[in-house]
């Protein structure tokens, strides 16, 4: 840095007089001795419409406050209550549950997709196709109404057996699934060809090579979708409310059927979902990092 | 390995590689069109010839990473990737096949080497988890290794932090952590900078010496006359000659080997 500076008043040569155009109307300014200053382009209009964002935001927020049928007492007081709670944590639990039987279901569908039998792939695109094609509130009010199909299970009653949270997990899950599992394909196909003959080449077996040398490689292409996947079923879970399953949707409206407080009570759920998608989108970064290791950005 | 794949070995008992009448097509273009080829123990063989000759596909099928149409390979006196019983050739499982990779190390032209893993990890995965090494031993063996290609330093730092010279040369210890008893190199400088190609040359003429067999295949004409036994010119998926290096490289017979040398010296 110090030798450009100090060579950079010295004298110059004059400009060859094959190229005459000065670099600078009037004066000779690169050869001045003075250090010479940048000034960037001044940006008017986009600061004026910065401004203008500024001032809708704060009359946006000051409404919001100052309506009075917000009811901001009325969340404060129903926030923390233990309907909520409860139904707060069914919610953590069931996604958390959800995400990893998902997953795991996905990642097999995957390798299976990718393998070399001919009727393991069909099985696993149809499987895919499926699960995709239709509604998930269409899937979860079919598994809700199974005991319509197959009355007796194992010799149980279905409607014994398959209880309203059960039913939710199994509908979500094999939905997850379908999703995961395009998710994990692209990720496995992501990692170099070269990789895997690498593997291979030094001896190391199939589930060796899948787990040490192409998985953690995938996940780097995998988390970002599968941040956005749990985000997703996070929120989406809120439709299994249509099976009576208390969720913390179904719990603030169990209370303001009661109450009519139809407002504040689902200000009380947003604010708990944001809450929690907030906390897991900074999940998703440190995994990220992990994984993105040995990589040129990680240094 | 059956005893029956005993008798495929027909030359004298010091030929560590036999390939004969090999074959290999992809969809109707045929890369490999009847190659014979002898390599026998403690040799180098430098193989030759322009792109698209089929000296890569060859060196592949050689560990299998490429299944041959017709003909077969010998390594060490075992098919590579089949069992003969009779007149029959049946495909071995992969267990099996892996078992003879860990016998014969490959170097890629793109180092393959995993990202993912630090330069020790990489070079400690295959002898822990395909051969069974207690991990101590292993991390001895591969410091033993980087020490010898001139990396005792950078066990700990992640390939993509190093100079694909560097890289090349992580990847052949890796290689070496087998013991393999044959050593395959794909071109190996073709993806470095041309002023990184000496090291990694370096560290291979260190191998010749030491006696290891390999077989290269390169574009380096200097590298094959100092170092090689044998040189194999290639040319449209056959052996059109093969010799001494001075013979191949200074008086060839066959007018491709001609244009080609013409070319690249």
């Amino acid at each position: 840095m110090s030798a450009q500076t100090d060579a950079f008043p010295q004298p110059r040569p004059a400009p060859l007089s094959k190229d005459p155009v000065p670099l600078s109307k009037g004066s000779d300014t690169v050869h001045d001795a003075e250090p010479l200053r940048i000034v960037p382009v001044r940006r008017t209009g986009q600061w004026a419409a910065a401004v203008a964002v500024l001032v809708l935001l704060a009359l946006a927020l000051s409404s919001v406050i100052r309506n009075g049928a917000f009811q901001w007492d009325v969340v404060g007081d129903y926030f923390t209550t233990a309907s909520v709670l409860r139904g707060l944590g069914l919610t953590l639990w069931l996604t958390a549950l959800v995400m990893v039987l998902g997953f795991a279901l996905g990642t097999l569908l995957a390798v299976l997709r990718l393998s070399t039998n001919r009727v393991l792939q069909v099985v696993s695109w149809g499987y895919v196709w499926l699960f995709r094609s239709t509604p998930i509130l269409v899937q979860l009010l079919f598994w809700f109404n199974i005991g319509a199909l197959y009355p007796q299970i194992l010799g149980v009653r279905t409607v014994n057996l398959l209880g309203p949270v059960t039913v939710a997990v199994i509908g979500l899950t094999l939905h997850e699934a379908a999703y995961a599992a395009e998710v994990v394909r692209g990720g496995i196909l992501s990692v170099e060809r070269g990789q895997i003959e690498a593997a291979q080449s030094l001896g190391l077996g199939a589930w060796r090579r899948l787990r040490r040398i192409v998985l953690p490689q995938a996940m780097r292409s995998i988390v970002p979708p599968a941040g956005n996947m749990l985000i997703g079923t996070l929120k989406g879970t809120s439709i299994v409310s249509v099976i009576a399953v208390q969720d913390l949707l179904y719990s603030v409206q169990l209370v303001y059927h009661r109450t009519y407080q139809v407002i504040p009570l689902l200000l009380v759920a947003t604010l708990w979902y944001v809450a929690v998608t907030s906390l897991l989108s900074i999940g998703q970064h440190c995994i990220e990092r992990h994984y993105a290791r040995g990589t040129a950005g990680a240094r | 390995m059956s005893s029956t794949t005993k008798d495929t070995t027909t030359d004298s008992p010091d030929v560590m590689v036999e390939i004969r009448a090999v074959h290999k097509s992809f969809g109707t273009l045929e890369v490999l069109r009847g190659i014979d080829l002898s390599v026998r123990a403690g040799e180098v063989t430098v193989v030759l010839g322009p792109s698209g000759s089929g000296k890569s596909t060859l060196l592949r099928t050689i560990n299998h990473l490429e299944k041959v149409d017709h003909g077969w390979i010998s390594f060490d006196g075992t098919l590579v990737g089949y069992r003969r019983d009779g007149n029959k050739l049946y495909e071995l499982r992969e267990r099996e096949v892996l078992r003879q990779r860990t016998r014969i190390g490959f170097v890629f032209q793109n180092f393959n080497l995993f990202p993912h893993l630090t330069v020790l990890e990489n070079i400690i995965e295959a002898p822990v988890s395909a051969l069974r090494r207690p991990r101590k031993d292993a991390v001895a063996a591969a410091e033993k290794l980087l020490a010898r290609v001139g990396l005792a330093d950078k066990a700990g730092v992640y390939p993509k932090q190093l100079s694909g010279g560097q890289q090349q040369r992580v990847a052949i210890a890796r290689a070496l952590a087998l013991e393999p008893k044959l050593l395959l190199f794909d071109e190996p400088t073709s993806a470095l900078d041309p002023e990184l190609v000496g090291e990694v040359l370096d560290v291979i003429k260190d191998l010749a010496r030491g006696g290891t067999t390999m077989i290269v295949v390169t574009h380096e004409i200097g590298f094959a006359r100092e170092v090689a036994d044998t040189v194999v010119f290639m040319d449209e998926g056959r052996i059109v000659e093969q010799g001494a290096p001075a013979d191949v490289l200074d008086r060839p017979d066959n007018p491709r080997t001609r244009a080609f040398l013409s070319k690249v010296l």
